[in-house]
């Protein structure tokens, strides 16, 4: 992985599928060579992308219920920012977030934010 | 001789930016303007008034040919330039070339049409200009025409109003949950739609288009789901898009719009833009304020003064008379962003701020709009707010003032003062209440019924025993819903009964939420408030639901998930084992358990696998065993007199029985049940929620028994003669925990706050609250009382709930 200066300047986003594909204040989940990635949709119809695995015991989080911007994890009722993946106090963690974006009601993943360390 | 100023499209901006050039230096430019309209410029957002009638199109125009000539104008109005040679820089139109030393390109936006089959049939249209608004009264002249606007943005809603205004009828299809998504939250949407219906104007929210059908003409739009919706004319208000063809064939830089600089110049220093067609700083604007602000700044370039255009923040308004509404800025949550809302459910008014640092960013307002723009401009200089908060979102005429303090006002108010709307109640008659004994709020409510219907008063109530009492009342510390709002579920269960809410948009606004659409302990509460309330009406929301009910299966520790098939009476067959066996074999299930509500736990099965399981286990006559609903789950029997010695009546059938009548229903909390043949017990029925115990005589039903958490025997309810008298009183007791219950309360802890005489009263004593009781819960099967795996066994869900793609292969790379 020396591949520094291939990297090309402008990254090509990967189309995931249609943003109607998940329902308003749901989610969908894709999988990657690192687990599973939950995709979600907010009731203002913004999609954020953050692990599918909650810091607290591994619950699902793309099963949890969606309100504003931050779901609540379906097993023990944890509260998870989606855009900075914080775990909403007074518990304490942090999930990954990926770099995502809809175009065209397409949902967009920036691969960039795939790779790197987990 | 003058430098010559070509100008391409003859619209607002271009307008607006040639008024400005005049003012500050006349005579700079030899100006000529192209135009596709064969028209000079007209106030373009003004078309709503023209199309419903409150304006003609001579009100609108904003220059008319005696201004071009006076401003020495050459207009070539009908002309369309079909290219730009940059080099010799010269425009060329069907009539030859121009030349130029400044182009200022103006082409504006054009309307976005949706690809679906038969978009070009006659009679499909967009709304943008003078040539649409005429069709669109012509049509309408002919009295009993339909019309179909696709798209509920601002410019199809505006549409809509104008053609109903028309005499037309008018349906409006959006794609999206609540109209106007752009610029509304949902709860100010929902405000919006319940007005637009109330107006005649019908409209269909999560709607796609799938084709316009028609031989030589429109007759109708067909949805994706089949629905078919007759039409005279098609209205496409969905969107635009920036009118950049020109400039790309001349080779500037575009990508969504016209590339342009801050002084409104393009990648050729000799071309302007101006208008919806640019785009600055990654920005395309759609509204006119900002139009009318960089058409200031092309004035100043083109007379060589200094001027920047730095972007604009917009703020809207709908321009459809009578409604009310205004929204600028970005409202979205966030962690960092709180919001206030305020909410008047008997004005209809919604007001919302969001507030981030102690700023204003957003602001959405509905049914009292007059603050709009004091608020717009706190948002735009950035006010901090921090001192102000608690007032703020009264607006200017409050701002920085004390804030009122409540009980002060009640005090103040005159004893002939309203307080109770629903009964009638002045604010006289409760202090002679309280001054003659009725010292807390049930015996108040007992003595006058004020706050006893819709409960929005209790507040003011409570306050009026607080200063009438003063130390000596002592507020009941009442629990409310959630952080949403200050009232009970039992206030929330009796609003939505006597307001006939339907809807949780309707609650959020009838009971003032304080949040804008609920929150997670909020919703799934409402979401069964509103369906065991209004089975015909409410349509169930799966995202307001905890994710077993949601997903029709209980998840597991390790994310998968359990599948228990339903046992009629806990009674089975070979064919049924045999489908169970197969299926857990094919499915690789590694554990299979029988439960304690006598039926098999098939557990660790994948999402994805539980739709074809499903398939497989309901060709075997298997349904959903509902072992993951706030719903009946089992009613466990002893073999009764078909084997047992000692067995008294057919326990067995009689809660097959049972089961085949209350499976479905959801409840507030889970609802297990048991019949025993004898007292001896055999089926442990006396620790459920409902238990039958058989006797010689006939049959003991006893109610609200525990074996959780809580340990309790079941308390006696009724003795019945016969197999149907004792169904109809468990349908009745359950109808009636279903419609008074707090969610999450199993029946016992429901019994204990209401006590058991008041159940008896109801479902035992008064045979006419029995019978309708029992007639309600039957009704409300009638529709919930339906296999959800059958209908999930598809393909379609498969897919829904299967992951959305699979990346494995690409981060490998």
């Amino acid at each position: 992985m020396n591949a520094q200066t291939q990297i090309a300047p402008e990254v090509t986003w990967i189309d995931i599928g249609a943003l109607d594909d998940i329902p308003v204040r749901g989610a969908r989940v894709i999988r990657t060579a690192a687990g599973c990635v939950a995709l979600f949709r907010t009731g203002a119809d913004e999609v954020f992308a953050i692990d599918d695995t909650c810091p607290h015991k591994a619950g699902p989080l793309s099963e949890g219920i969606v309100h504003d911007r931050a779901v609540t994890c379906p097993l023990h009722n944890w509260v998870i920012n989606l855009e900075t993946g914080m775990v909403r106090g007074p518990d304490e963690g942090q999930v990954r977030t990926y770099g995502v974006k809809v175009e065209a009601g397409r949902i967009l993943i920036d691969p960039a934010t795939m790779s790197g360390p987990t | 001789m003058a430098d010559k100023l070509v100008v391409i499209g003859a619209g607002m901006a271009s307008g607006r930016a040639l008024e400005h050039l005049f003012e500050d230096n006349p005579g700079a430019y030899d100006v000529t303007l192209f135009g596709a309209e064969p028209r000079g410029n007209y106030n373009r957002i003004m078309l709503s008034p023209v199309l419903s009638g409150e304006k003609t199109y001579e009100e609108i125009v904003t220059h008319d040919a005696d201004w071009y000539a006076e401003h020495g104008v050459t207009c070539r109005f009908g002309e369309t330039v079909t290219s730009v040679d940059r080099t010799r820089k010269v425009v060329t139109t069907a009539n030859g070339e121009t030349p130029y030393d400044k182009l200022l390109i103006a082409t504006g936006s054009a309307p976005f049409i949706i690809p679906v089959p038969g978009k070009d049939l006659p009679g499909v249209m967009a709304y943008r200009d003078l040539d649409d608004v005429n069709t669109m009264l012509e049509v309408a002249a002919t009295p009993g025409r339909k019309a179909v606007v696709i798209g509920g943005g601002l410019l199809g809603l505006e549409a809509a109003a104008g053609l109903l205004e028309q005499g037309m009828d008018v349906t409006v299809i959006h794609l999206m949950g609540h109209l106007m998504e752009r610029q509304l939250d949902p709860a100010a949407g929902f405000l919006l739609k319940q007005e637009l219906e109330g107006r005649g104007i019908k409209v269909e929210l999560n709607a796609a288009t799938k084709a316009i059908l028609g031989e030589d003409k429109v007759d109708a739009v067909l949805m994706e789901d089949g629905r078919v919706f007759d039409a005279d004319i098609v209205v496409m208000a969905v969107g635009i898009r920036p009118e950049t063809r020109l400039a790309t064939d001349a080779g500037l830089a575009v990508s969504r719009g016209i590339h342009i600089d801050d002084q409104m110049v393009t990648s050729d220093p000799d071309i302007l833009a101006v208008g919806e067609c640019v785009e600055h700083n990654n920005t395309v604007y759609g509204l006119v304020a900002p139009l009318y602000e960089m058409a200031k700044v092309v004035a100043k370039t083109l007379t060589g003064e200094e001027a920047a255009y730095t972007g604009s923040l917009t703020s809207t308004k709908l321009k459809v008379t009578g409604v009310d509404l205004f929204s600028a800025g970005d409202f979205a949550d966030g962690e960092d962003r709180e919001e206030i809302v305020l909410r008047d459910a008997a004005r209809g008014v919604y007001k919302r701020l969001v507030i981030q640092e102690d700023k204003i960013v957003g602001a959405v307002m509905y049914g009292d709009t007059q603050d709009g723009s004091w608020f717009f401009g706190q948002l735009k200089d950035g006010t901090d707010i921090k001192e102000m908060r608690e007032t703020l979102i009264f607006g200017p005429a409050f701002a920085g003032g004390t804030p009122l303090d409540p009980m002060a006002a009640v005090a103040a108010l005159p004893d002939e003062a309203e307080i109770c709307g629903c009964n009638g109640i002045c604010k006289g008659q409760i202090t002679t209440a309280i001054t003659s004994g009725a010292n807390t709020l049930d015996l108040v409510r007992q003595k006058t019924k004020a706050s006893g219907s819709c409960g929005t008063c209790t507040g003011l109530v409570e306050q009026l025993l607080a200063v009438t009492l003063g130390d000596e009342y002592a507020a009941p510390a009442a629990q409310p819903m959630c952080k949403c709002t200050d009232l009970t579920h039992e206030d929330v269960r009796r609003l939505i009964k006597s307001q006939e809410l339907k809807s949780m948009p309707a609650v959020w606004q009838a009971g003032h939420w304080k949040t804008s659409c609920g929150c997670a302990v909020c919703r799934p509460a409402l979401n069964y408030y509103l369906l065991s309330d209004w089975p015909d009406e409410y349509q169930d929301d799966p995202q307001s639901r905890f994710v077993n009910e949601r997903n029709h299966a209980n998840i597991q520790k390790d994310g998968t998930f359990s599948v228990v098939p339903r046992m009629w009476g806990g009674i089975t067959n070979p064919t049924e084992l045999r489908a169970i066996a197969d299926a857990a074999e094919k499915f690789n299930v590694p554990t299979v358990k029988v439960t304690g509500g006598q039926r098999i736990d098939l557990l660790g099965v994948r999402k994805e696998d539980l739709p074809a399981m499903w398939a497989d286990l309901n060709a075997a006559g298997l349904v959903s065993g509902h072992a993951y609903a706030k719903g009946l789950r089992t009613v466990k029997t002893c073999v009764g007199t078909d084997h047992c010695r000692f067995g008294t009546q057919d326990s067995t059938g009689l809660g097959i029985k049972i089961e085949k009548a209350m499976w479905g229903s959801w409840t507030p909390h889970k609802v297990k049940m048991a019949v025993s043949g004898c007292p001896r017990n055999c089926a442990e029925a006396t620790c459920k929620d409902v238990g039958v115990i058989c006797v010689d005589s006939g049959y003991e039903v006893s109610v609200a028994g525990a074996a959780g958490m809580d340990v309790k025997e079941t308390e006696m309810l009724a003795k019945a003669e016969t197999e149907e008298e004792s169904l109809d009183l468990i349908m009745a007791f359950v109808q009636l925990y279903r419609e008074n219950a707090k969610y999450l309360d199993r029946p016992y802890k429901w019994v204990a706050k209401v006590g058991l005489d008041w159940v008896k009263e109801r479902v035992v004593d008064d045979l006419d609250s029995r019978a309708a009781l029992v007639a309600r819960f039957e009704h409300s099967q009638s529709i919930y009382q339906s296999d959800p795996w059958a209908a999930r066994a598809d393909d379609a869900t498969t897919k829904k709930w299967s992951p959305m793609a699979d990346l494995t292969m690409e981060a490998a790379e």
